[in-house]
């Protein structure tokens, strides 16, 4: 989190850091956002494209064709990512392709592949969860809570 | 309809990801985090069910809709076995997702080599 | 002979005798590529890992740099070198194979300028016959090491900078022919509160004024005296930022002779973002580019202003600043 901590900062580091802002060139949040919409949802069709697919032809229903979807959309962001162009096309989309599920599966992807040099129960397997391991804890650990309040509050 | 929806919703969720990068300024792993947590509490809401109605695949595949399965695996297990299930269930609905990245992360790395 | 706070003046003038610049593809491809004496077509170099290709870049320039002296390892006294591996084990796998009395270094990116300094100041001090310093990074190792895993679709922000996959060497000795190392000023750890890794630039800036004005003040000369200064790694905005902020202190660069390393070894068109960074910037374009000019007759009188952010993965993380700094050599045709 960069910004929050403005410590205590002294007049110069203060006014140094907004000279340097002030020649830092802006993110262009609005291209970005354009961006991150299109692909983002683009990927959210092709799942829903997946999903249908497997309800017509897989004999999946409403509620269960979600997860072989979402298996399918990992399998592709691990193939894309082990190909080396996941990051390209990251970089062009932002958050499009890291808010979906593809994201998630291209950081545990990534870490995999990049820590084979250390072997595979040290280096794959230790580091597996570097990123995802974040959004694994929060969301259990935010489901337990709300979960035993939801369960509290019903009883 | 709804691969309209699908997109808009996917995308506009997205969009959201994308503030909380370039004006919050937050880590990827703090964003998606963050959304997670999001997708909880709106299920715990009772908000999201109706998102995945009107929007199908354009609110399940975002990183949001783990948090939201989460919490209904919890819910699930836990009219079935009590509170005990709140911690017996939370992993019953996301299991395709987590197995599916374990199992293909790890042949990945079997297989390829980073490009760098 | 020390001169004011902090500048050490060479009155023997220690020469570098020799030199070498190893790169990878990207520096293949760039405007600087003829100045390399190897240039490899992959990141991997043979090697089963990134970090023994950053070890195997290292030997190669400074094995290159011994052949090119016409020496052998055994005539190296001393070997200095650093790099941005933790426990600098680039380097210390390097002094393994090259076998000389080993002194490692850490200047994050600065580390050339902190070794040509000392390499200098010793030969200077009559200590040593030959004294060896390089550095070197690769581009993955160090993004695996700071930031994510090569393959991550993390979005860099316009102010990221790209590692220069590459290593460079020189000997310094008592006599012989090139360029003589005069003077070097070494750099305190200037830290402005700046905690942002993807925008090192504007964290080293600070430091990179703060060594250029010490170097003006204690020899007192100015920037017309020299015909280039070249900062190491501060990319577009850092190096923006350093003009600036020397003119805001009164202090004039010349046009056209104040460049930064980071932005002459890449292309514009190059996906590169604000430019190069890495230990191996700045040694590369010196010990191959700016040396090959100097001993052209180009350049006659240049300094060279390495800097490094003094960060680490964890530091980071525990809501720490980065903390820069910068060391200036001068470097000069006269005997």
């Amino acid at each position: 989190m960069a910004n929050k901590k403005k410590k205590k900062l002294t007049p110069t580091q203060q006014e140094y850091q907004k000279f340097a802002k002030q020649r830092e060139p802006k993110r262009n949040v609005l291209l970005n956002s354009f961006r991150a919409f299109l692909v983002g949802g683009a990927i959210c069709l092709l799942g829903q494209l997946i999903q249908d697919m497997y309800e017509k032809y897989f004999n999946f229903t409403e509620n269960t064709a979600g997860n072989p979807t979402v298996a399918t959309l990992i399998f592709i962001s691990v193939i894309l990512t082990g190909l080396g162009v996941y990051d390209h096309i990251a970089q062009w989309a932002g958050a499009g392709t890291a808010v979906p599920v593809t994201g998630f599966a291209n950081s545990i992807a990534s870490a995999a592949i990049e820590h084979r040099s250390e072997g595979y129960v040290l280096g794959v397997g230790g580091n597996m969860f570097k990123l995802a391991g974040a959004v694994i804890v929060f969301g259990v650990f935010a489901a337990f809570c709300i979960a035993l309040i939801k369960y509290i509050i019903t009883m | 309809m709804i691969y309209l929806w699908a997109f808009v919703v996917g995308g506009l969720i997205c969009v959201i990801g994308q503030l909380m990068l370039d004006v919050g300024k937050l880590t990827p792993a703090h964003t998606m985090s963050t959304l997670v947590v999001v997708g909880a509490i709106l299920d715990g809401l009772g908000w999201y069910e109706p998102l995945v109605k009107f929007a199908g695949a354009g609110a399940t595949v975002p990183i949001t809709s783990f948090g939201n399965a989460l919490v209904h695996g919890a819910m699930a297990e836990a009219k079935v076995h009590g509170i005990v299930g709140i911690i017996t269930g939370i992993f019953e609905v996301t299991s395709a997702g987590i197995s599916a990245a374990i199992v293909f992360g790890f042949i990945g790395s079997l297989i390829f080599k980073p490009k760098g | 002979m020390l001169h004011g706070h902090q500048t050490w003046e060479f009155e023997n003038k220690p020469v570098i005798i020799s030199s070498a610049a190893v790169g990878g593809p990207f520096e293949a491809a760039g405007p600087l590529a003829d100045d390399f004496d190897i240039l490899h077509g992959d990141t991997w170099l043979g090697q089963d890992s990134f970090e023994k290709a950053e070890k195997v870049l290292l030997e190669e320039a400074c094995d290159k740099a011994i052949e090119k002296a016409n020496l052998l390892r055994e005539n190296i006294q001393f070997f200095l070198s650093g790099d941005l591996m933790n426990q600098i084990i680039t380097s210390s796998f390097a002094a393994r194979t090259i076998n000389a009395p080993y002194l490692g270094l850490f200047g994050a990116c600065s580390t050339s300028m902190e070794g040509l300094a000392l390499a200098s100041l010793i030969i200077n001090s009559r200590s040593a016959n030959y004294v060896l310093c390089g550095t070197g990074s690769h581009n993955s190792s160090v993004e695996k090491q700071f930031r994510y895993p090569t393959e991550y679709g993390g979005q860099k922000p316009p102010t990221a900078q790209w590692t220069v996959t590459g290593a460079g060497a020189a000997i310094v000795a008592a006599e012989g022919t090139g360029p003589c190392v005069t003077s070097a000023t070494i750099g305190r750890v200037i830290d402005m509160g700046l905690s942002d890794p993807f925008n090192m630039g504007a964290a080293m800036a600070p430091a990179a004024v703060d060594t250029i004005e010490a170097h003006f003040r204690d020899l007192g000369t100015k920037p017309s005296d020299y015909d280039l200064i070249a900062t190491g790694d501060l990319g577009r905005i850092g190096h923006h930022i350093t003009e600036d902020l020397l003119l805001k202190h009164g202090i004039h660069m010349e046009k056209g002779n104040f460049v930064d390393c980071g932005i002459l070894i890449y292309r514009p068109d190059q996906p590169v973002l604000a430019g190069a960074s890495g230990a191996g910037c700045s040694a590369t374009v010196t010990y191959g580019h700016i040396l090959n000019r100097m001993r052209k007759g180009e350049l006659n009188k240049v300094m060279i202003v390495a800097t490094g952010a003094l960060l680490s993965p964890l530091s980071f993380q525990q809501k720490e600043s980065i903390p820069g700094i910068a060391h200036a050599v001068v470097i000069e045709n006269k005997r």
